[in-house]
């Protein structure tokens, strides 16, 4: 059996759960059910939406102490769970949430975790989990060795949430007692919340032009907004532009970030990081500017220059202004 | 206060990598090194809470003889000592292994709070900070954008970073494992007078514990392929400028 743990706030699920079973559902391939634990507080319209999928059962486990997420008390009912049904593997989607509970679950329950996971394959018999590794630039198939079950997150994106198999009826849906002493449970959260309203909305732009750290130096930015405004775009920028402090946050692009998805979005020294991807991909036309020709970037672009940003930029300016 | 911070030495960003000869790893030796990014935030957040609160500051770092290089370097920046878990023969291990083979020497050091990055910039398992903290069976708390710490009350109050711009605050007691996210401060650079400072200060070498095994074994590394038909635009940069224009303007239509 392959267990998928979702992910839900407020009883509303987290789209990337159902990648997460499409997942499973390739792992399992014939024959193996997967079945679907939703954890939480108050978890029914989220239980009742997984139902729809082609799966053996979903499982409900509800907690007080699941009301707001926190580690501590996720990955004690999630141990609970996993050594009650003995799945061979576990997968989740590669989400914060994600990210902040399985490798201690992992740990908790002594088991080899894999994470990030973009591609399944089969050799010898045995799974081979396909991640990144060196930003993205190479892939690596990962086997993993020790008892079951083996723990797999799956990257954004991945497995298509629009392939999933639907059943031809709802899968039913079952509750498992969760045992969690609430005085164990350290980490006491308050409520999310975002930072002052942002003052440049970059989902209604139609041109962006995004600077990267190939930019090299704060002066240098100059030349990004030279290049947005002959566009007649919007400047934008990767993180590490704007944890340097060179751009304001608002302007980020990313997972950490503003999604959009322009008319036209012009990359300018960004590699493609998946984290920086996620909020641009929708664009309609890409443009990629780098001076490494097997950057990540150009995976996704429409249209490619490999070369120096300093010398392509001012030419494309002279060009615009035509 | 009494802060590790956990320190990884990696393959540069500009560093192209090459395959070895079966294909599983990099060619370690073709590499240049350099400190983890998040790592060095890490490290900056905690030189800043050592000037805050008082106490020092110890790196720890797992890996071959060439970590030194990283552990120098945040001593320079003003780490007070290091600890450095050596071993040549382990190879590219898991970050189950490397948490592993730290967690002995860390336990021993009673630490009240240990920062590491989120994760590495080479293998990215994102995993090593929570592994660490549930064997040292401290709470944690993950991608952090903020540190308060309530001596007194023998607490902290960590600013969580959520996705798409969202943020929490979370607090939990001490001793406690955050991993840092890029960006929570600016860093600072080492000094002339912290790297002569440095060469006086203590790295205590530690072997791993016995029996340590990799869990994840890769069995191939290569070039992902490209999925994508992008039309790459060639010639100098003027031609390259004339003709992507001319496609976004006749065939893509977004100008
Ligand atoms: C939890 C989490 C959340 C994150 N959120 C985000 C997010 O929201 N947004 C985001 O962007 N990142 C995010 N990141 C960071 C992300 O993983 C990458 O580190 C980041 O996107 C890299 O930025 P970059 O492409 O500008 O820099 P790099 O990866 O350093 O790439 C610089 C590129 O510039 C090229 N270059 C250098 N010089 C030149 C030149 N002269 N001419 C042309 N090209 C040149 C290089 O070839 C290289 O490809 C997040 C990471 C994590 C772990
Ligand atoms: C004795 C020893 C020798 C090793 N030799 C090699 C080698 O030759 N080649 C090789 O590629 N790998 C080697 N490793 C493994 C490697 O250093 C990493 O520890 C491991 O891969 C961690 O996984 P990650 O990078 O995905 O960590 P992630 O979980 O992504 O890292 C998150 C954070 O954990 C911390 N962290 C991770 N690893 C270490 C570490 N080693 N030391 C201190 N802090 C760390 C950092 O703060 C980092 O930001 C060795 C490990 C050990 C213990």
């Amino acid at each position: 059996m392959i267990l998928v743990i979702a992910e839900q706030r407020n009883d509303k699920l987290n789209r990337a759960s159902w990648e997460a079973v499409v997942a499973a559902q390739q792992l399992a391939g014939e024959g193996i059910p997967v079945k679907v634990a939703v954890l939480g507080q108050g978890v029914s319209t989220a239980a009742s939406e997984l139902a729809q999928a082609e799966v053996a059962e979903v499982i409900t486990v509800e907690h007080e102490a699941l009301a707001s997420y926190t580690s501590d008390a996720f990955v004690q009912a999630a141990a609970g769970l996993v050594t009650a049904t003995a799945p061979a593997h576990v997968v989740f989607a590669h989400t914060y949430q994600t990210r902040d509970f399985a490798p201690a679950l992992a740990a908790r329950l002594d088991r080899a975790l894999v994470t990030d996971v973009i591609g399944l394959k089969v050799a010898e018999g045995r799974p081979l989990f396909a991640r990144p590794m060196f930003q993205g630039k190479l892939l690596a198939d990962v086997a993993l060795g020790g008892p079951a079950p083996h723990l797999v997150t799956v990257q954004i994106g991945a497995f298509r949430a629009d392939t999933v198999q639907k059943g031809p009826a709802p899968a039913p849906v079952t509750s498992a007692t969760a045992t969690i002493d609430p005085g164990t449970v350290r980490q006491t959260p308050e409520a999310p919340f975002q930072e002052a309203k942002q003052a440049v909305d970059l989902s209604q732009a139609e041109r962006i032009v995004a600077v990267g750290r190939g930019i090299k130096t704060q002066e240098n930015i100059a030349v990004a907004q030279q290049l947005a405004d002959a566009f007649g775009a919007e400047l934008a920028a990767s993180r590490p532009i704007c944890d340097n402090g060179w751009l304001p946050m608002e302007r980020q692009i990313g997972s950490s970030g503003q999604t959009v998805a322009p008319k036209l979005y012009v990359a300018v020294g960004i590699s493609g990081a998946i984290q920086h991807l996620v909020g641009m991909k929708g664009s309609r036309t890409i443009v990629a500017i780098n001076k490494d020709a097997d950057a990540p970037i150009f995976e996704v672009a429409d249209y490619g220059i490999a070369g120096d940003l300093f010398d392509v930029a001012p030419a494309l300016i002279a060009e615009l202004k035509k | 206060m009494k802060i590790a911070v956990c320190i990884k030495q990696v393959p540069t960003r500009e560093w192209q990598p090459r395959l070895n000869d079966q294909k599983t790893w990099v060619r370690e030796q073709d590499a240049s090194y350099e400190m983890n990014e998040p790592d060095a935030y890490a490290l900056e957040e905690s030189l800043r809470l050592r000037e805050q609160h008082g106490g020092e500051v110890v790196v720890c770092s797992a890996g071959p003889a060439r970590v030194q290089q990283v552990i120098r370097e945040a001593l320079a920046r003003g780490a007070d000592r290091a600890l450095h878990v050596e071993d040549d023969a382990l190879g590219a291990a898991d970050a189950f292994t490397a948490a592993a083979a730290l967690e002995p020497a860390m336990r021993e050091e009673q630490f009240d709070l240990i920062l590491t990055g989120l994760q590495s910039d080479d293998q990215g398992h994102a995993q090593f900070g929570p592994v660490l903290a549930e064997k040292l069976g401290v709470p944690h708390s993950t991608i952090i954008m903020e540190v308060q710490i309530d001596e007194a009350a023998g607490s902290l109050k960590v600013k969580r970073e959520l996705e798409g711009g969202w943020f929490q605050y979370v607090t939990m007691p001490s001793p406690a494992l955050l991993t840092i996210q890029s960006g929570i401060n600016q860093l600072r650079y080492a000094t002339l007078k912290g790297i002569m400072a440095a060469k006086k200060k203590e790295i205590r070498k530690v072997a791993p514990p016995a029996g340590l095994a990799s869990r994840l074994t890769v069995t191939a590394l290569y070039v992902p392929q490209k999925a994508k038909q992008t039309v790459m635009i060639g010639g100098s940069p003027a031609e390259a400028a004339a003709e992507l224009v001319r496609r976004l303007r006749e065939e893509a239509r977004v100008l």
